[in-house]
């Protein structure tokens, strides 16, 4: 019993920690921006699919294909963002929302064109043996994810915290008028965030198509309403709450999914979502935000 | 222009559009393709403008409108299933339109009340997760068929019905235009503009958001259940987010608050794949552009420079006829 309820948050910290990459990505985007990034999610699955394309199609080296990826998805992040949400930064809310919501539907209908609605299967890329610790077994992917996105957090964490370029985001996401007049250049600290954040996805991307091995047009849609809740939970804008919010996030569905009911895992991370909005919208680590007219 | 004109001559295009189709169906100008498309570009033309309601006059997105036509379809449905021998059909089309409509509307106040707290991005994600568990509520009941479906409607709502539907049609556009028009309307287009104005008026801004919501809720429930009468068969896949999205691109290139507009839009989009065959793989890509494209435009210099070029011109013709 005990060991099944440590298996079961094993499950739950993988999962939750790829939820906490993707909600990494939202809550930086949101940050900066100030608009939800609908199609954030998707960018995952363009991540998944070239993955596929660059080993599974064109058999080149994993490193290689991984490191294309990331590129590909980061350079279609700051894409998206010069096309489609730059002329929009002074437009409504409203306007930004639907163009991005816009933009994960052409994505996902540009991969249904392209690779059509049959699933692919696509074998895992990471190799590597079980580790079983007394009664507990953890698979070497669950080792791998765990590796890779604590790595890829600290990582993030020390960017942002120590760098120069980081410090630009931080000071852009406090008053981007004040920002300005200090000499950041705006346009090109958003732009390096939306790349930062759809790396992060790519490797997302790659982990969670590791995990569940097969290819749709629609895979990043659940993972990415998952993460956005993940983000919400944490406190949308602040960079340790996506962390705390996707790990958070990821226990109570595996936990839900194990004792409670396949079915209805789904429903209840959409309750939390509701829950914590209607409690405390800030989120766990967000900053409360007085309105002002 | 006058209100009483103005009523005249929409009254006139219905007329109009009315003979026309009439004419049309009897004479048997139409082929089967096109004649199967009557219904549904009526039951699109109610989703819009419904959902218009709330997209362009509250000003809210909602993602889960497929989800409050699906609970009208199922339940009208089931209503016109069970009541089909017992009553005379037309009793039992009204009977299922209005049990329809208000398990919808039940459905929005269930849950408009928690959600319309929020605002924007929110609850644009809040809805679409409603409408997704909607969809699978419906799939794991025994009730509604499950995932196989249900089957067997009395096929009420077919074109040999269009005169019934298109009163209900016009109904659902009198309602939504006399409710936009109305001091309660106008309440609601103030907590769009500025809502801590709004509140410093006086207004209920939660008791105006959740009556939009569920009248537009309601009204989504209608045009579900003339979907049911007209297929016959319903199954929760057809009510995806796929769906909520096609209505949104409606209202969206009817230009947000239009009613005319998001009824032109629903005529043309539902009436277009069917004409062009062939194009179905690339339609919903085709929606995607329209939506960016079109918020774009909204946006950009261009618009706002013809914008002011019909302002300066009007102010000419005024001046002119003073």
């Amino acid at each position: 019993m005990l060991s099944g309820i440590l298996e079961q948050l094993i499950n739950g910290l993988r999962t939750g920690s790829i939820y906490a990459l993707i909600a990494l990505g939202y809550t930086m985007v949101y940050g900066i921006a100030k608009m939800i990034n609908f199609a954030h999610g998707d960018i995952i699955m363009v991540g998944a699919y070239s993955l596929y394309v660059t080993i599974g199609m064109m058999g080149l080296h994993p490193v290689i294909g991984i490191l294309i990826t990331i590129a590909v998805c980061s350079i279609l992040g700051v894409t998206i963002e010069k096309v489609a949400y730059k002329p929009l930064r002074k437009a409504p809310p409203l306007s930004v929302l639907i163009t991005a919501i816009g933009m994960s539907y052409l994505l996902q209908n540009l991969a249904l064109l392209i690779f059509k609605a049959t699933p692919i299967p696509f074998g895992s890329i990471i190799r590597f043996p079980a580790v079983s610790i007394g009664p507990i077994n953890i698979s070497g992917i669950t080792i791998v994810t765990l590796i890779v996105t604590t790595v890829s957090m600290v990582a993030l964490t020390f960017f942002i915290n120590k760098t120069k370029t980081g410090r630009a985001m931080r000071a852009v996401s406090e008053d981007k008028d004040a920002a300005e007049l200090m000499g950041i250049n705006v346009n090109r600290t958003i732009s390096q965030t939306f790349a930062i954040g759809s790396g992060l996805a790519a490797i997302a991307g790659i982990l969670f198509i590791s995990q569940y091995e097969t290819l749709l047009p629609t895979l990043g849609a659940l993972p990415g309403i998952k993460a956005f809740v993940a983000a919400v939970l944490g406190g949308i804008g602040s960079i340790p709450g996506a962390m705390l919010g996707g790990i958070i996030l990821g226990i109570i569905e595996s936990l839900s999914k194990a004792y409670i009911s396949t079915q209805l895992a789904d429903a209840i991370v959409f309750g939390v979502l509701v829950i914590v909005l209607l409690v405390k919208p800030s989120g766990l680590l967000g900053k409360k935000k007085t309105e002002k007219v | 222009m006058g209100n009483k004109k103005k009523l005249i001559i929409n009254g006139a295009i219905a007329a109009v559009v009315y003979a026309v189709v009439m004419i049309l169906i009897n004479q048997g100008l139409l082929s089967r393709q096109m004649m199967s498309i009557i219904i549904p570009i009526c039951v699109y033309t109610m989703l819009a403008v419904s959902l218009c309601l709330v997209v362009g006059f509250l000003g809210e997105l909602s993602l889960g409108h497929a989800g409050f036509m699906s609970v009208g379809a199922y339940t009208g449905a089931l209503f016109m299933i069970r009541t089909q021998e017992v009553l005379p059909s037309i009793v039992s089309l009204i009977g299922g339109l209005l049990v329809g409509g208000c398990s919808a509307a039940v459905m929005g106040v269930i849950i408009g009340v928690p959600v319309l707290r929020l605002k924007g991005d929110y609850l644009a994600i809040v809805t679409l997760g409603f409408g997704e568990i909607i969809k699978s509520v419906i799939n794991s009941m025994s009730v509604t068929g499950g995932a196989k479906g249900l089957s067997k409607i009395p096929l009420l709502t077919t074109h040999r019905s269009f005169t019934a539907v298109f009163i209900l049609v016009l109904i659902v556009i009198i309602v939504v235009a006399n409710l936009v028009n109305s001091r309660h309307g106008r309440a609601v287009q103030a907590v769009r503009d500025n809502y801590i104005a709004a509140q410093a008026v006086g207004i209920p801004v939660s008791r105006f958001k959740t009556m939009a919501f569920v009248v537009a809720a309601f009204l989504a429930g209608m045009a579900g259940v003339v979907y049911a009468g007209n297929i016959g068969i319903l199954k929760p896949v057809q009510f995806d987010y796929n769906m909520s999205i096609e209505i949104l691109v409606m209202v969206v290139l009817g230009g947000m608050g239009n009613i005319r507009g998001a009824i032109i839009a629903a005529v043309i989009l539902t009436a277009l794949p069917e004409v062009l065959r062939g194009t179905s793989d690339y339609r919903m890509l085709l929606y995607a552009i329209v939506l960016i494209a079109m918020m774009l435009f909204n946006n950009s210099g261009i618009k706002q420079r013809i914008m002011e070029k019909r302002n300066v011109n009007k102010a000419d013709k005024a001046k002119k006829e003073a």
